[in-house]
């Protein structure tokens, strides 16, 4: 990848320096917390790390319910990772619902550690089992390590005066004193957190935490109750200074940035809705950088509100999913016919409609590229993994604004909640956004195109002399006037689309991974399916195989060497979490007989799935 | 007041009507009462001593939405219903322009109903114009939200069943600080109600009946005309008893919770039991009322109804912004992609 974080040499060999953990217990077991002082840890020790939260749709759903159940999974490892892991080795299951939820995952000869105080019979009926798992022999193709957390929690902390309410709620970190102890973890990180986020509002909270998260690990180390405990050493990054983040953190980051390196304001509207709201959420707590966000009414209104914030000179930009890119289609018609820079986010989850609102999909490519009235070009950005969203997110506003046109940056779910080391940039050196406002009467033309982009003139309120009208009426070239006439309307539908095509020249060539002259086979992807694509080639290359992978970030339009690199392979796999839609796009524009792997789990692919179809084809 | 402000101020050039008028040719049909509204939106401007560059016209679609291809300012003819989202945008992030918006019945009663309502209730500082013909006219005359129950149309042949919105009813429900109306057929009035609508710090809504001599011709005839207009409209003035009449001998006074229509100098009726006009009323019960009367129960109410002050959206997202660089500095960006756990690696 060209984001910075990732060294340019691979590692062909899998090595097996990784361990892959999942904490799962009632959404009200703290496993989010959990994971992410795991994840925190294991980056700030120097580790590779992907992580991968899994949250249960509902907001509160009965306790100890499966449907309750909520999970987070992180892998660490001592070279460089795309992915967190398809199967976890460990299970941390706090209760019987999460045991019975996640077991289906963890392999054979896996470790589970079990809160055994939960195994309660009235627990055991709502997760639905009939005996006592522990108790048969059910398990016997694991390791299971039975440790009573609660009790040991509860005795940890019983000369804290607290409420056995209270007690119960830091038994969370006893889990994750053990798992520090396992993997040889320091417990700096953990302390810290709990000092700064409980430390001034709840200093009992914080002391309970640090203590029983103590206790946990002197547990492990005092017990025995594993034979022995793991390294895994420190990754080789390339040097610098490095902070965890997820994708959606990445995401605002970028924008944020994009603005001042076009030293214009950022304006963002958007309307409420899941997997989408933690950039509105994120963008809104930025005020102090001048960031203006707009909680819409409704989608419609969110995408009008961007356009009108664009046409007054402010990045104007909104952002939504699925079901909002279907509400926004008109104005996106729009902003492509007054020719005004636009960004809209779409971070796809699972559809059609409502569809499953908290699992991912890359269902909307087509929706994106075509969804609107008549022939409607636009831009469209995937970005990669989780940091590569912050590279994405300003090359999206350096096309719109060089451009002028809307840019759709095309993110999903699993890529805006996963997690990633991030070698942080100094934004003194990232190429400046040129706005280039026209401020000429003399030579001012509402539609008059700049001979190399095409893009049109940005002239904004406030500037004299250069008063005109835009809308969504098809306009005369050059003079910008409400024009009917036939050829002229042929010509402006085509300079529309010239336009576009021509960001072709003025984005990186396709790089491919492995045998650049041509081989076997070549894994075509694009969006979030990088690191599983990337792995799985890797495991496929170093079976010998003749596999190669190209990596899509910018799908519309295409790289200008794409369909050079598709004809030097003798076959083309394209996985995608849709039935086929990349593919429809490059057979129809190649003429090559690409093989689709397609899957609509609502979860990621795991590498095991794409590397089978890899060896099933070159076999 | 604010009509001087161009002599005072020696940096504003003084420009008059034809500076605010377009090179495009008007395209209405002939005699529809858009082209007073134009023509009063035209003189009015030059008046309010604002540079023309600071000025943006904004309609959704419509007949009344091509108004600001007519006008030499800034203008935006955006998609169906969606001029108030548009506006709130460039209001958002340049609270020095000033934005008015031209919409009609179709357009911000029906497909841009909620836009409407939510512009209205943030109070973003802007004009709402709405041009109310009580038809769809561009789309060749279908019944609009605001037509009368039972009005025959190419797509009601039998009579619109459906019951009508009162545009000024529906603002006052939506929470506006500005609401008013006034008359395609009566230019003077006209243009002193958007002269009142551009003074008030907020949105304003005027509500502007419009005749459509195509498909809806003399929809408002029985009052507007000119011999009847004095006996059948009511002229609010605020501060003032609400008298209508030739020879001004009519009233109104509240009658238990319903207005009544009086004479003066009958059963001992004077001035002074006459509800007196008060637009700054914070509680909206009269101004409902207002908005409810119609001919020929009672005189049809033109003129400033409501005029309230209340904070502005575009002010306040200012003043938050503001209030966070006071407190918190300006943001450094550098620091915020470094804030959390970092670490370095050699």
């Amino acid at each position: 990848m060209t984001t910075a974080s990732r060294p340019t040499e691979l590692p062909e060999v899998i090595d097996l320096d990784r361990v892959t953990i999942r904490f799962a217990g009632d959404s009200g077991d703290g496993m989010q917390i959990t994971g992410t002082q795991f994840t925190r840890t294991s980056a700030v020790f120097g580790n590779d790390i992907s992580t991968v939260p899994d949250i249960p749709a509902e907001i509160r759903a009965p306790q100890g319910s499966l449907p309750g159940v909520s999970a987070f999974q992180v892998s660490f490892s001592s070279y460089d990772i795309y992915t967190p892991g398809d199967t976890p080795d460990v299970l941390v299951a706090m209760n019987p619902a999460a045991l019975k939820v996640h077991l289906a995952d963890l392999p054979r000869g896996g470790l589970i550690i079990v809160n055994e105080d939960e195994f309660t019979p009235a627990n055991l009926k709502k997760a639905g089992y009939e005996a006592n798992p522990l108790e048969d022999d059910s398990l016997s193709a694991y390791t299971v390590s039975k440790v009573p957390i609660g009790t040991l929690n509860a005795r940890a902390l019983s000369d804290l005066g607290l409420s056995a309410k209270d007690v119960d709620r830091s038994k969370n970190m006893f889990a994750l004193g053990i798992m520090f102890w396992l993997y040889s973890r320091p417990l700096e990180t953990t302390i810290k957190f709990n000092e700064e986020y409980y430390g001034r509002r709840n200093p009992k909270v914080a002391e309970a935490n640090i203590t029983t998260l103590k206790a946990g690990y002197y547990y492990g180390e005092n017990t025995e109750m594993f034979a022995q405990h793991y390294h895994v050493p420190k990754a080789k990054l390339a040097p610098g200074l490095y902070r965890n983040i997820t994708g959606g953190e990445a995401t605002a980051l970028g924008f944020l940035t994009a603005s001042k390196l076009a030293d214009r304001p950022l304006f963002y509207g958007s309307y409420p809705i899941t997997p989408a709201s933690d950039i509105l959420h994120e963008l809104a707590s930025y005020k102090r950088f001048g960031v203006r966000t707009f909680q819409a009414e409704d989608e419609i209104a969110a995408i009008g509100a961007a356009i009108g914030a664009a046409f007054g000179g402010a990045l104007g930009m909104t952002g939504t999913s699925g079901p909002g890119i279907a509400l926004k289609s008109e104005a996106m018609g729009l902003a492509i016919m007054v020719e005004l820079p636009l960004v809209i986010i779409d971070v796809q989850r699972s559809g059609p409609s409502t569809g499953i609102p908290t699992k991912t999909e890359q269902g909307d490519l087509l929706q994106c590229m075509f969804g609107r009235n008549s022939a409607a070009p636009l831009a469209i950005v995937a970005p990669a993994t989780s940091s590569d969203c912050f590279e994405m997110a300003i090359e999206a506003w350096r096309i719109a604004v060089k451009y002028r046109t809307p840019v759709i940056y095309l993110s999903d779910l699993y890529l805006g909640v996963g997690s990633e080391p991030w070698l942080i940039p100094d934004t003194e050196g990232l190429p400046k956004i040129e706005a280039n406002f026209a401020t000429d009467p003399a030579t001012f033309q509402a539609y008059e195109r700049d001979p190399e982009t095409l893009a049109r003139p940005w002239a904004v309120p406030g500037t004299p002399g250069l008063e005109h009208r835009i809308g969504g009426l098809e306009k005369q070239n050059i003079t910008g006037n409400v024009n009917y006439q036939p050829e002229n309307h042929d010509l402006m539908t085509r300079l529309r689309a010239e336009k576009i095509q021509r960001i072709a020249n003025d984005i990186p060539e396709l790089e491919v991974f492995g045998d650049e002259a041509g081989g076997d086979l070549l894994v075509l992807s694009w969006g979030s399916t990088f690191g599983v694509n990337r792995t799985a080639v890797q495991r496929a290359r170093a079976q010998g195989k003749s596999v190669s992978q190209a990596h899509l970030r910018y799908v519309n339009p295409f790289p200008r060497n794409l369909g050079d690199i598709l004809h030097r392979f003798k076959k083309v796999l394209i996985p995608e979490n849709n039935l086929g839609q990349l593919s429809l796009l490059v057979r129809g524009e190649f003429l090559i007989d690409a093989v689709g792997l397609n899957r609509v789990t609502g979860r990621p692919f795991t590498i095991g799935e794409v590397e089978a179809k890899i060896l099933e084809m070159v076999d | 007041m604010v009509s001087t402000n161009a002599a005072r101020d020696a940096e504003i050039e003084v420009l008059s009507r034809k500076d605010f008028t377009s090179d495009q040719e008007v395209r209405w049909c002939p005699g529809c009462g858009d082209y007073s509204i134009l023509t009063q939106t035209q003189r009015l401007m030059p008046e309010l001593g604002i540079p023309r560059e600071n000025v943006v016209f904004i309609s959704g679609i419509g007949c009344s939405s091509r108004l600001p291809y007519y006008m030499n300012t800034y203008g935006f003819h955006s998609i169906h219903g969606r001029a108030p989202t548009i506006a709130t945008g460039l209001k958002a992030t340049r609270p020095e322009l000033s934005v008015w918006v031209i919409t009609g019945d179709g357009d911000a009663l029906s497909i841009g109903g909620n836009h409407i309502i939510h512009t209205l209730r943030r109070n973003i500082d802007l004009q709402i114009i709405l041009h109310n013909n009580e038809i769809y006219g561009l789309t060749k005359g279908q019944y609009s939200p605001a037509s009368p129950l039972g009005k025959v149309t190419k797509s009601s042949p039998l009579g619109a069943i459906d019951w009508p919105l009162r545009p000024l009813a529906l603002a006052l429900g939506a929470e506006a600080t500005f609401v008013a109306r006034s008359l395609d057929v009566d230019p003077h009035h006209l243009v002193e109600t958007l002269r009142q609508s551009y003074e008030h710090k907020g949105a304003s809504f005027v509500e502007i009946y419009q005749n459509c001599n195509i498909y809806n011709d003399g929809a408002f005839e029985d009052f507007t005309a000119k011999e009847v207009r004095a006996d059948r409209i009511l002229y609010l003035q605020n501060g003032e008893p609400m008298i209508f009449g030739k020879a001004e001998d009519k009233g109104i006074r509240l009658k238990g919770l319903k207005p009544e229509v009086v004479e003066l100098g009958k059963d001992g009726i004077t001035e002074k039991d006459l509800l007196v006009h008060d637009e700054t009323l914070e509680e909206p019960t009269i101004a409902f009322m207002l908005s409810r009367m119609e001919y020929p129960d009672y005189p049809v109410p033109v003129g400033v109804i409501r005029a309230v002050k209340r904070p502005t959206y575009d002010d306040l997202l200012g003043e938050q912004i503001e209030g966070a660089i006071t407190s918190q500095g300006a943001g450094d960006l550098d620091k915020l992609l470094r804030e959390g756990d970092t670490w370095v690696v050699d």
